[in-house]
């Protein structure tokens, strides 16, 4: 679409930083910057839409709860938010190691919408505007020749200055809205979309893409037959997202999801009318996730299997609506009544908004610095689904990095990029930019390398410092950390001096547990290490145990505990750490120039040159780059830095 | 691509000449000669002081490998710049590469081509000057060193490590799509399918590291190539070289149609022979494929046997192939030396000479006559071949046995991994504990093919399992 509008006018206020979109990542980045002392504008097709939730009404999930408690141990805002307005919680896999121990709440959707839009409104610096962005302005450097950002328009002509611009568009893009032969020029949920910014993008030089994603319909809870169904419960015991939130104080009761599945049927009717789904008439450009796949996309892919899950998940207490999962479609609404009344439960199920696909604009992010500032335009960063990941949780964690290096820039001070070994934001990041990718990117614990460090569990003692010497973390949290540090260290210590005799007392414990009887003394320490026993199990052969602060109690013994149990493990990746550590941490000069590197081979010169990475350990991820181009690149930076000297 | 690991290779030609030295350079150099070197004097090597010589065994636990002379140079006055252990042992390809291979045992890692000279660079012990020419000679032997890694791959064992690889991902995915999506998957118990998966990689790994020590897993050998034009003998003659006073050491799978391979061990020699199509000018489109692949394995040959046929007059054919033995090393055997002779040993060396365009090309060349069929001057064939080798005019390709080594030293490190991933299960640790060990182990094969990860387990997750949302 072409901007037609002629007038040009100047904003009657100052404003160092603009977040464009006020969706999770917008949200983030724009408290982020206020929070640093920025005043911050942040702009929206609609205020009423502020960090909606437009598909799975979920907050966290495998990895994706890792990523909200890493946004809360820096300072962020979704954790807290999601802590006061869910309504079922769990924690997956319990079963399983403490790496992959992963948080998981429904949300009442509006009520999360609501609650950040009211920590926005209420956030010092920070102002919300309702209107569409249509131009992002930028001067040329006379001296570098590089461009800088100066500013936006907005879609009446005024123009906002700032020194700083975080783009957060999410899927607004362009954006279109398909199912079986309508095509709707929205946003998600009908919402308008903002149609001139890409050619602004385009102009300045960035390279797009066109994604893909879809969601299932909402149905009425009251068309529902729920005793065809199984119950799924929340835990009995909650735990919080946030490290600042009590436990204590949301224990509430909980709403309960629902199970069912598909059948041969449901597959039948889909195969009957695949040729009515916009995908296959090709009527979908867009490239889609192969990890969310549309219910007609796992029939077709997965023709083996004769029944899938169904989640049917509340959308809020205030409404009756519920959420489909894992039952998106595309498919024509006819088809889609069809297909959803196959299903056990929904026999009669009365839809309330249909299923749909949905394409818009987002950006090839290896445009990006690990900063998540475009290479070639200083000032202009960008977050979330603009830059090809999927989810909130990792839109979220995107814009907090984003919204914290544009107030770095201004401030003169160094990036913040967090690697692979320290959080899954780091690896979710760098595996944006570094990585080639051609749908959106949703995080996994198997992406990460190192996770049985990155645990959910640790967040705040692997980040809360980081978040403290930004100034997003309170002295007292930070003092909260540093106590809670030192009497984990001092636990383990001991436990590794606490000998445990072969007495009577000792044999019953283990008899009770099932655990091989001792023929030798042995410590405290080896005896947490049996999978059959724990720290607290052993409570009572630990006669001078200390008492902890009340507080930090049972976050103190949980750390303890894993610490202990999966110690040989831990240490392990600790060595790995260190390797990756020291590529990571050979710098490659920024104003290198590859064409002096002799012997690159083509194609690894063509794509460092392209990507210009930041580290030997970021070139050494990049497809196309060999080992022997890394030793050739190493032995060129050493033969610089001796002609420095 | 490790910084500062400690690094391990035979530097001297891998012969069976009268010494080998192999060097150790890195952090951890004097530790690891600590736990194999036994001194006359039983003091351990760390304790002595820099650049100075030692003389004691080298032993594998209480396994003495060779009588040797130790050298002692730490860093940073050494050529790497780093603490350095230089070991002389007694020459002979056997031995020299043991003591590699214990060192390796113990911690060090089999160098990368151009390696010590590129840490010598990092590390300030060149000149400036030199930094390009180290740049080419890391890439330029790299390249060589991974297409002769992978293609000296038995086809066979290739098909082995990638089916291994393909059973360690597929196993990974499961256990890793369940862990994102745990409540559409269950993988309760799943440690008991994967406990007798590991078993089955286990006891293939064996079974390939105990092949490692006869060379079986790659096509070790001097690569030796027979031409001729059609029908002069050469198929006769391989089958006497194959006769059963030979051992042959295996055959070769893999082999194409139209070149025959075999392994063969003449007193000591080594030979990885290759029977080609005969060399002829041809309109027939086959056969022009099967003479085009002979001119190719006579051009990477260590040694071209040339067949040329006694009782009929040297052709245009011929004349193009003492062409193409130009300066390559070479034997010319007269075959059907008991029918009517019409070509002399005389005339071919004339005809040879005659074509020579190759500067400074060995004039002599051994010129033998034989009769395949009636077994005559295969003694004599033997006798120049051995000849050839002990006075080092052909030889072992010396990455060969690096290769094996590090072919070897991957497969110990798999074969470690899923150790690990059984203790793993035997002690009862959640199933994401295997994955870790199972990654391990497939990026350990990976590294003989040549094959690295990047996206490989993402890429099987979605698209063997079906995700939920």
């Amino acid at each position: 679409m072409r901007y037609l509008v002629n007038s040009v006018w100047e904003s009657r206020d100052c404003y160092d930083i603009a977040v464009i979109g006020a969706g999770h990542a917008g949200c983030e980045a724009a408290l982020a910057a206020a929070r640093l002392g920025f005043r911050t504008i942040m702009f929206t097709v609609s205020v009423e839409s502020v960090a909606l939730m437009p598909c799975n009404p979920n907050i966290g999930g495998s990895s994706k709860g890792h990523l909200v408690r890493e946004i809360d141990a820096l300072g962020g805002e979704m954790g807290k938010v999601i802590d006061r307005t869910f309504i079922q919680s769990k924690m997956l896999n319990r079963s399983k190691g403490p790496a992959v121990h992963s948080l998981r709440a429904q949300a009442d959707k509006a009520h999360y919408s609501r609650t950040m839009r009211q920590v926005l409104e209420n956030q010092e610096n920070l102002e919300i505007r309702q209107t569409e962005v249509v131009d992002i302005l930028t001067e040329t450097d006379e001296v570098t020749k590089r461009k800088r950002v100066v500013g936006v328009k907005i879609l009446s002509g005024g123009i906002y200055r700032v020194q700083a611009v975080i783009l957060c568009t999410g899927t607004y893009l362009r954006s279109r809205c398909v199912y079986g032969e309508v095509c709707n020029n929205t946003g998600p949920n009908g919402l308008q979309s903002a149609n001139y910014l890409t050619d602004s993008l385009k102009q300045l030089g960035i390279r797009m893409y066109r994604f893909k994603t879809g969601t299932p319909a909402r149905i009425d809870k009251r068309s529902v037959d729920f005793t065809k169904m199984e119950e799924q419960l929340g835990d009995e015991r909650i735990v919080p997202f946030s490290f600042t939130t009590d436990p204590e104080e949301i224990q509430i009761d909980q709403v309960s999801c629902w199970l069912t599945y598909t059948n041969e049927k449901t597959h039948e009717i889909i195969r009957a009318n695949l040729d009515r789904s916009p995908l296959f008439s090709g009527m979908i450009e867009g490239t889609g996730p192969r990890y969310c796949p549309s219910i007609e996309d796992k029939v077709v892919r997965f023709a083996e299997k004769d029944r899938h899950q169904v989640f049917i998940e509340p959308e809020g207490i205030e409404t009756n609506e519920m959420y489909i999962g894992g039952m998106s479609s595309s498919l024509p609404e006819d088809v889609q009544y069809d297909m959803y009344r196959t299903v056990p439960g929904l026999e009669n199920v009365k839809i309330v908004r249909s299923a749909y696909a949905i394409e818009y604009d987002c950006i090839d992010a290896r445009q990006l610095k690990p900063s998540l500032e475009f290479r070639e335009i200083e000032g202009l960063f960008s977050g979330g689904q603009f830059n090809g990941s999927s989810g909130y949780e990792e839109a979220a964690a995107q814009g907090l990095i984003a919204g914290i290096n544009a107030a770095r820039k201004i401030q003169g001070k160094e990036e913040i990029v967090l690697d692979r070994s320290q959080a899954y934001i780091g690896v979710l990041i760098d595996d944006l930019v570094t990585k080639e990718s051609h749908e959106p990117y949703r995080m996994m614990t198997s992406r990460a390398e190192y996770r049985l460090l990155l645990r959910q569990d640790n967040a705040d003692q692997r980040l809360t410092e980081i978040g403290y010497k930004i100034g997003l973390i309170s002295q007292e949290r930070y003092d909260r950390l540093l106590l809670k540090q030192e009497l984990i260290k001092k636990e383990v210590d001991r436990i590794s001096n606490v000998n445990i005799g072969t007495g009577e007392q000792v044999q019953i414990l283990l008899k009770q547990y099932r655990s091989t009887l001792l023929a030798s003394g042995t410590t405290l320490a080896e005896l947490i290490k049996r999978p059959e026993l724990s720290y607290e199990i052993l409570a009572p052969l630990d006669l001078e145990r200390p008492g902890f602060p009340l507080h930090i109690a049972e976050e103190i013994k949980e750390q303890v505990n894993i610490y202990v149990k999966y110690e040989g493990y831990i240490k392990r990746q600790e060595k790995q750490v260190e390797h990756f550590k020291k590529l990571e941490n050979k710098k490659i000069p920024s104003d290198i120039n590859y064409d002096e590197v002799k012997s690159l081979r083509m194609e690894a010169l063509q794509k460092l040159k392209q990507y210009r990475p930041v580290s030997i350990g970021q070139a050494s991820r990049i497809s196309g780059v060999s080992p022997a181009d890394i030793s050739v690149l190493l032995v060129y930076l050493s033969g610089m830095s001796a002609k420095e000297r | 691509m490790y910084l500062t690991d400690t690094i391990a290779a035979i530097s001297t030609a891998v012969s069976p000449s009268g010494i080998g030295i192999v060097r150790m350079t890195g952090k951890e150099a004097v530790e690891i000669a600590d736990k194999v070197y036994k001194g006359k004097n039983n003091k351990k090597l760390s304790t002595q002081k820099s650049h100075t010589i030692h003389y004691g065994y080298i032993a594998d636990g209480e396994d003495m490998i060779d009588e040797v002379l130790i050298m002692l140079m730490r860093g940073p006055h050494t050529f790497s710049g780093e603490d350095t252990v230089e070991i002389n042992c007694h020459g002979g390809v056997y031995i020299v590469k043991r003591v590699l291979e214990v060192l390796i045992r113990y911690g060090a890692r089999p160098a990368e081509p151009g390696e010590f000279t590129k840490r010598a660079f990092l590390n300030g012990r060149l000149d400036l000057s030199q930094a390009e020419a180290v740049s080419d000679m890391i890439s330029s032997q790299n390249e060589y060193a991974l297409k002769s890694s992978i293609g000296q791959l038995k086809g066979n064992i290739k098909q082995k490590i990638n089916d291994m690889r393909n059973a360690i991902i597929h196993h990974t995915a499961f256990i890793e799509t369940a862990l994102d999506d745990p409540e559409h998957i269950n993988i309760d118990g799943y440690g008991e399918k994967l406990r007798s998966a590991v078993e089955k990689l286990l006891e293939e790994i064996g079974t390939l590291l105990s092949t490692c020590d006869n060379g079986r897993i790659i096509k070790e050998g001097i690569r030796t190539v027979i031409i001729g034009k059609p029908n002069v003998g050469k198929s006769s003659l391989l089958n006497v070289l194959l006769g059963e006073d030979r051992a042959i050491v295996t055959d070769i799978a893999g082999t194409t149609r139209d070149v025959l391979e075999e392994h063969i061990n003449l007193q000591g020699v080594s030979l990885n022979i290759m029977d080609t199509a005969g060399i002829r000018d041809t309109d027939d489109t086959v056969e022009k494929i099967g003479v085009e692949k002979a001119r190719n394995h006579a051009k990477s040959a260590d040694l071209i046997i040339y067949v040329a046929d006694a009782s009929s007059v040297l052709d245009e054919d011929d004349r193009d192939i003492l062409r193409m033995i130009q300066g390559k090393q070479a034997i010319i055997l007269l075959n059907k030396s008991d029918l009517d002779k019409i070509v002399t040993k005389e005339e071919i060396k004339r005809q040879y000479l005659l074509l020579n365009t190759v500067d400074n090309s060995e004039e002599y060349i051994p010129i033998i006559e034989i009769s395949a069929k009636k077994k005559e001057g295969i003694t004599e064939l033997e006798k120049t071949l051995k000849e050839m080798f002990y006075e080092g005019k052909i030889s072992f390709n010396d990455e060969i046995y690096i290769t094996n080594i590090r072919h070897k030293s991957a497969l110990n490190h798999a074969f470690e991994s899923l150790k690990k991933v059984r203790e793993s299960i035997d002690a009862n640790m959640p199933e994401d504990f295997y994955s870790i060990d199972l990654m391990d182990a497939y990026e350990e094969l990976g590294n003989i093919t040549g094959e690295t990860i990047g996206e490989d387990l993402v890429n099987e997750i979605f698209s063997k399992f079906c995700m939920g949302k």
